[in-house]
């Protein structure tokens, strides 16, 4: 159980049976009076945001809640299979779950799922990852300067601005937070 | 494997100040001005102990306990009523002060309290050097303004904080878009009111407001005026929607703040909390006789807040409570 000074942003809470971030907290006293402290909190599940008010001498349940980096495995359509690494273990998220992350998602490769009592609940991509480029239009040689861009369609089907020179075929960094090209992946 | 989520270690990357250095400069100004403000009207500088035996217990104050099961004093009062009583005359002191749990945009576990006592003053008389001392800071239009407890619910809610039903308050809260926790008191549902309705809109608007006679239950050390109804001879200074300053008409009858000594620790080890031990010698010096006198508490990390128009606490402390 988290007391009322444990409610801080970031949190994880678990309140009317769902799990929730707080996403603000503040401490509010008047002179000789109780204390409170206000929260709002994001459902973990649908995203919904409310705000709700404790006294100091209530204590929120803390949600299990966990973080686990998972390989993306594949998708037979209907469900979206994540492996646990060190146990092999696989969890299946449905299309609303990874909608977030289809843009990022690269087989083998490695994702934050979020698990709510063992069960998978949301999942997101690194900051950055490294895609191939499977079509855009060819490249200007000696183009590096411009900062004009043009579309290129990368492996997962999202398409990012990438400068001139770059090519087909070739692997690009990409920033998921901003949906940005960052670079051509070396080696 | 490393994990392409770690994160830089947050307990290092936040060794630099919260404030910037302009504002630590306001700061010492500040204090240089509060300094020359007393000298000039023959008040004495003194400084009394931060870690001590005993308490002075209040419903919703908790002191933070440490070694040898002395506290932290959650302000200086007891031992500068000691010096009052043992002859000092007008006295202030800049003064840290803890609170245990108390962190938030407007409070700090550890903060700066600017304390003083006027012996053979009215708390009227007080309000106005409070004011004259807040004005060297914030420059506000016109003479502050008063307005008692009951009348501020009354003007701003439409209630009556101690004659209407509880039901009434709750509506009231929820018309105000306050949600309340469950099961509070008409004690609580007052306090989350006054923070969430009352104090925003107090002191706006360039002005100031001392809030007075407020109820008899949340006297603290004050003197009670009998009434009816009882209420307490005791203010507050709200500049700029925030709560700056606590004041007194300072109650000295040794028998009477026992009682009141007793009657919170009574409450608290009913609400499952632990006794706090009260103090002889502060006791022993009411006995000996404290001059009918007013005394203030001001928040100097508000003042300062206030001054630079900068909303967070953090702003105006060099290293808040999480960054110390």
């Amino acid at each position: 159980m988290l007391t009322h000074n444990q409610l801080r942003q970031g949190t994880k809470v678990e309140i009317d049976d769902v799990p929730w971030i707080i996403v603000d907290a503040q401490f509010v006293k008047p002179g000789k009076g109780q204390a409170f402290t206000k929260i709002r909190i994001k459902n973990l599940i649908d995203g919904r945001v409310i705000d709700r008010t404790y006294k100091s001498s209530e204590t929120v349940a803390k949600a299990d809640i966990i973080d686990q980096e998972m390989q993306y495995l594949y998708s037979d359509g209907e469900f979206w299979h994540f492996m646990d690494p060190a146990t092999y273990e696989q969890f299946a998220l449905t299309a609303s779950q990874v909608k977030e992350v289809t843009d990022w998602l690269i087989e083998q490769a490695n994702y934050q799922v979020t698990l709510w009592k063992g069960k998978p609940i949301s999942v997101v991509p690194p900051p950055f990852v490294i895609m191939t480029i499977t079509h855009c239009e060819p490249g200007v040689k000696g183009d590096t300067v411009s900062g004009a861009t043009k579309p290129a369609t990368l492996q997962s089907g999202a398409i990012v601005k990438v400068p001139l020179f770059v090519n087909e075929g070739e692997r690009i960094r990409v920033d998921t937070r901003t949906g940005a090209y960052v670079e051509r992946a070396k080696g | 494997m490393t994990s392409l989520f770690s994160h830089f270690p947050v307990d290092r990357a936040d060794w630099r100040p919260s404030a910037d250095l302009a504002t630590l400069a306001a700061r010492a100004e500040l204090l240089a001005r509060v300094r020359v403000f007393f000298r000039d009207r023959g008040v004495m500088e003194v400084e009394t102990p931060l870690l001590s035996p005993g308490t002075a217990p209040e419903p919703n104050l908790e002191p933070i306990a440490c070694c040898g099961g002395r506290h932290l004093v959650t302000s200086p009062e007891r031992h500068m009523k000691r010096l009052l009583a043992a002859g000092s005359g007008p006295i202030y002191q800049v003064a840290k002060a803890f609170r245990e749990d108390e962190a938030g945009r407007r409070h700090n576990p550890e903060f700066t309290l600017l304390e003083w006592y006027r012996p053979g003053w009215s708390m009227t008389a007080l309000m106005g050097e409070v004011a004259d001392l807040v004005r060297m800071a914030v420059e506000w239009s016109g003479p502050p303004r008063e307005s008692t407890w009951s009348g501020v619910f009354r003007r701003l809610l439409g209630v009556d904080p101690l004659a209407d039903s509880i039901a009434e308050l709750e509506r009231a809260a929820r018309e105000a878009g306050v949600g309340l926790p469950a099961g509070l008191d008409r004690e609580g549902i007052c306090d989350l009111l006054l923070s969430e309705v009352i104090e925003p809109a107090l002191g706006t608007e360039g002005g100031a407001l001392f809030l007075t006679g407020f109820p008899a239950s949340r006297a603290a050390m004050a003197e009670i005026d009998p009434g009816p109804p009882p209420v307490a001879r005791r203010f507050e200074l709200y500049v700029g929607g925030m709560e700056l300053a606590n004041g007194y008409q300072e109650e000295g009858d040794a028998r009477c703040l026992a009682e009141r000594f007793q009657a919170v620790n009574d409450a608290r080890e009913q609400t499952g909390r632990r006794r706090l031990p009260t103090d002889p010698r502060f006791l022993a010096a009411m006995e000996a006789g404290l001059p009918p006198c007013a005394g203030v508490a001001l928040g100097l990390d508000r003042l300062l807040m206030l001054r630079l128009g900068r909303p967070d606490l953090r702003e105006v402390l060099a290293f808040p409570w999480d960054q110390a």
